[in-house]
């Protein structure tokens, strides 16, 4: 019952499959970004920003506080559309469909891109409702098949075990740790391609990061993920690529191990060995 | 002094004063109501007295003592009076009654001219249904089968006995007067109502003269036998009286001429007791009774006596028909400011605007309710659905429904003052959860803003049902009255009647204590009428705050 992005029904959806391969001519990446600019009102916070990113993989953002790697990441999802005054220019492709494009109903986009924020946020709800709380969306509303889903979702989120019992509890009386894997195990209810992470361990401690970083690894067999983080070692450990941003440029973007060990940039070298940042 | 300035200690001692003063201030009041509304039930002894009057004769007084107070300097120098055992002599109010005998209710008596002052074991007090109580000493009691008792110890016996068959006699004329008769006299009015309406349809020409005709003579028969039922109703009456005649009572009365004598029909006395020999069982059932009597029965001479039933069912009425508007207008109107509309200049202004519309005088919005919802709106509504009744006006009068929602205008600011503070804790990682998983924004509102803003809404429905509750200026003018006849839910399909005007404890409170010419005798009632809107007030509050703290066990978020 896994399934990846290309089998999901409703990514199929949306992007249109007869245009894909004339949108995208790098069939293979799922995310391909294009000369992206952006600004908050007068403000330029982007600047001509263009990666590819892989399925499958996890791709980590780095860089100092304020670099845009969190604003970048928002605008995967078009999370910046709820900020008054944000205007974007440039391309977004996911599955080779432009998500600026008029025809795109945002809210189906965001369906299949699943989102981990910095500060975990559960609804306050029950542990259960927190989980279906995307498929209820989806207007399902047959207990059995929500059951199933819940449980299949927690168990992906290494969280079952530890709630199985109090299913039915408020999802407010977990633990910090606790609280950011149901966020996970939300996110994961609806199936989406991709997971966004926005610094999803900086408000816990080593034990819980730990079983974070672990879920990652096992999630990137079914999900293309995104990561921002202000940790280094993080990035080195749980991504295979990973891009360094820095006043709102994109610096450099590779292979973690390249990023790590020989990056090609002066910047770069610097904000890896600690000089600034 | 620097010293202490600099350290803040002061200010601590400050602020403490402060709040001490706030508490002394209300809970002072909160007894004074308390103490006065709980006394007023209990039966106090009736004395005797016999005194000098003012011309100088020998008076007599029977009755309970209501107040006393020291006697004023000037009227000690006038009357010359002195000290009574060192102290400054009193003077006190006593409730004589027999308001028909001697056409006064209360008498102040003053210490020094007191000859003898007892209690008699015999002494009696009657409640009635008019001219207010009776106090006097039972001479001797006739029943409908000619017996006389001219004993008095037999008397109160018989009266004992014969008196619960009495009242129950005097219930059922009560009842059939009430709900039989008003059922009929309901139903021949609106039949009457729809003659009158085809006679309107017939007169301006829409209407077939011969359908007319038909319909004219169905009616005239159907109202011809509503009325002869109107008539066998009459006739059980009549009959259900007859057998009251005779029931009598004699009663010697204590005048400030002298000894006089009372003859009270049984039917007018409500109750009577002899507060005198009453052990303290017989008290807390009597004042068990006077409590259910108030709370559960209609007012009686003026409302000066008798029960609230009908000012407590319109007070809750109109509190729970003005929540269900105010509520619902103001979390919609704070959703859409909070969540919907694009913050800046235009919003700011309307929030101003609504915080400050909390602040007219609620006589204002009377005035508004009056000229918008009861000549506008319910003028309108006779027009267009009960042309023929004009210019009766249906709903273009004062009624509960135009009364409670102007109240609810007058509350509606309180209701999205508190939900858009509500709205505003919601941390916005909430709402971005929710959209992250593809909500849109009416499901992100519906889901979780609001169930998760339900406590701060509860709070602004808490507020406004206790700013609505104690509003009596609006009412005055949309719809309050100081006696209903009809209550504005009854067993007449269709059961609420939201036209009809209504009573009010608050206005209660107004017309018993300052609008009747017997004010001494009313101020017990106006201090229990009072204790019990407070104690409505509470419950209404105690209800919703238990709700608030359920909702809030279940929506529990961290820090809010």
């Amino acid at each position: 019952m896994q399934s990846t992005a290309t089998e999901n029904p409703i990514t199929m959806s949306y992007s249109m499959p007869g245009t894909q391969s004339a949108q995208n001519p790098d069939g293979s990446s799922k995310i391909v970004v294009e000369n992206l600019d952006l600004w908050y009102g007068e403000a330029q916070a982007l600047y001509d920003i263009s990666l590819r990113l892989q399925p499958k993989r996890v791709s980590a953002f780095i860089g100092p506080s304020g670099c845009g790697k969190s604003t970048f990441l928002r605008t995967l999802n078009r999370m910046n559309d709820l900020i008054d005054n944000v205007r974007v220019t440039g391309k977004v492709l996911i599955d080779g469909q432009d998500i600026h494009d008029g025809s795109v109903d945002v809210v189906t986009l965001r369906r299949n891109i699943g989102m981990i924020f910095q500060k975990s946020n559960p609804f306050p709800k029950s542990v259960f409702e927190n989980v279906a709380y995307g498929q209820r969306l989806l207007g399902n509303r047959n207990r059995g098949e929500l059951n199933d889903i819940v449980e299949r979702s927690l168990k992906q989120a290494a969280l079952w075990e530890e709630v199985k019992d109090r299913l039915n509890d408020p999802a407010l009386g977990l633990s910090g740790g606790q609280m950011q894997r149901l966020c996970i195990a939300r996110a994961l209810a609806v199936e989406p391609g991709i997971l966004l992470m926005d610094e999803p361990s900086s408000a816990l401690d080593p034990i819980a990061t730990a079983k974070i970083e672990e879920l990652i690894f096992e999630l990137k067999q079914n999900y293309t993920i995104v990561i921002v983080t202000h940790n280094m070692q993080q990035a080195a450990r749980v991504s295979d690529y990973t891009a360094f941003f820095y006043l709102g440029k994109l610096i450099e973007f590779d292979e973690t191990r390249k990023i790590f060990t020989n990056p090609t940039k002066k910047q770069t070298e610097e904000y890896i060995t600690g000089r600034f940042g | 002094m620097k010293e202490l300035l600099r350290t803040g200690d002061i200010f601590v001692w400050m602020t403490g004063a402060f709040l001490g003063i706030s508490i002394i201030m209300i809970s002072g009041m909160v007894l004074l109501i308390g103490v006065n509304g709980v006394d007023y039930f209990h039966p106090s002894s009736i004395r005797y007295f016999e005194y000098t009057g003012e011309d100088g004769d020998r008076a007599m007084a029977l009755g309970q003592v209501y107040a006393r107070e020291v006697i004023p300097q000037e009227i000690m120098a006038l009357r010359g009076y002195s000290d009574i055992n060192g102290r400054k002599p009193y003077r006190f109010m006593v409730r004589i009654g027999n308001r028909d005998l001697f056409g006064e209710d209360f008498r102040w008596i003053a210490e020094p001219d007191i000859i003898k002052d007892t209690l008699l074991a015999n002494a009696v007090c009657f409640e009635r249904t008019e001219y207010g109580a009776a106090y006097g000493i039972i001479s001797s009691l006739q029943t409908n089968d000619s017996q006389v008792y001219d004993n008095e110890i037999d008397a109160w016996d018989a009266f004992r006995r014969s008196h619960p068959i009495v009242r129950s006699l005097v219930r059922q004329i009560h009842t059939i007067e009430k709900d039989e008769i008003g059922e009929v006299n309901y139903a021949i009015e609106q039949l009457r109502r729809e003659l009158r309406k085809y006679e309107y349809e017939a007169g301006r020409g829409e209407m077939d003269p011969a359908v007319y005709g038909g319909h004219e003579a169905r009616l005239l028969g159907e109202i011809n036998r509503v009325e002869r039922r109107f008539g066998e109703k009459q006739h059980r009456i009549d009959s259900l009286k007859s057998l009251l005649q005779g029931y009598t009572l004699t009663l010697r009365a204590f005048g400030a001429s002298g000894e006089e004598t009372m003859e009270l029909p049984l039917a007018s006395i409500v109750r009577g007791y002899k507060p005198n020999i009453m052990s303290v069982t017989e008290k807390v059932s009597f004042y068990g009774d006077k409590i259910w009597e108030f709370i559960s029965d209609d007012p009686r001479e003026a409302n000066a006596e008798g029960g609230v039933f009908p000012a407590i069912f319109g007070t809750v009425l109109m509190v729970i028909l003005m929540s269900l508007a105010a509520v619902p207008f103001g979390v919609l109107a704070a959703l859409y400011l909070r969540e919907y509309a694009k913050q800046g200049f235009f919003v700011r202004t309307v929030r101003i605007a609504v915080n400050n519309l909390a602040g007219v005088p609620s006589i204002v919005f009377g005035m508004f309710g009056l000229g918008f919802f009861v000549y506008f709106v319910g003028g309108g509504i006779d027009q267009i659905f009960y042309p023929e009744r004009l210019p009766n006006p249906t709903y273009g009068t004062g009624g509960i429904l135009w009364a409670s929602l102007t109240l609810a205008l007058l509350t509606v600011p309180v209701v999205i003052v508190a939900t858009e503070e509500a709205l505003a804790s919601i941390p916005r990682g909430i709402r971005e959860g929710s959209f992250a998983l593809g909500a849109t924004r009416w499901d992100t509102i519906r889901r979780v803003i609001i169930p998760t803003a339900t406590p701060g809404i509860m709070t602004g429905a808490i507020l406004a049902m206790a700013r609505g509750a104690g509003e009596v200026a609006p009412l005055m003018i949309t719809g309050v009255v100081k006696l209903a006849t009809e209550m504005p839910f009854d067993a007449n399909a269709p059961f609420f009647h939201l036209d009809r005007k209504f009573m009010h404890l608050g206005f209660h409170i107004y017309d018993v204590g300052f609008q009747t010419s017997n004010v001494e005798a009313n101020i017990g009632m106006v201090y229990t009428t009072t204790l019990l809107l407070l104690l409505i007030i509470l419950l209404l509050n105690m209800t919703a705050i238990v709700i608030r703290a359920r909702l809030r066990r279940k929506y529990r978020l961290a820090g809010f």
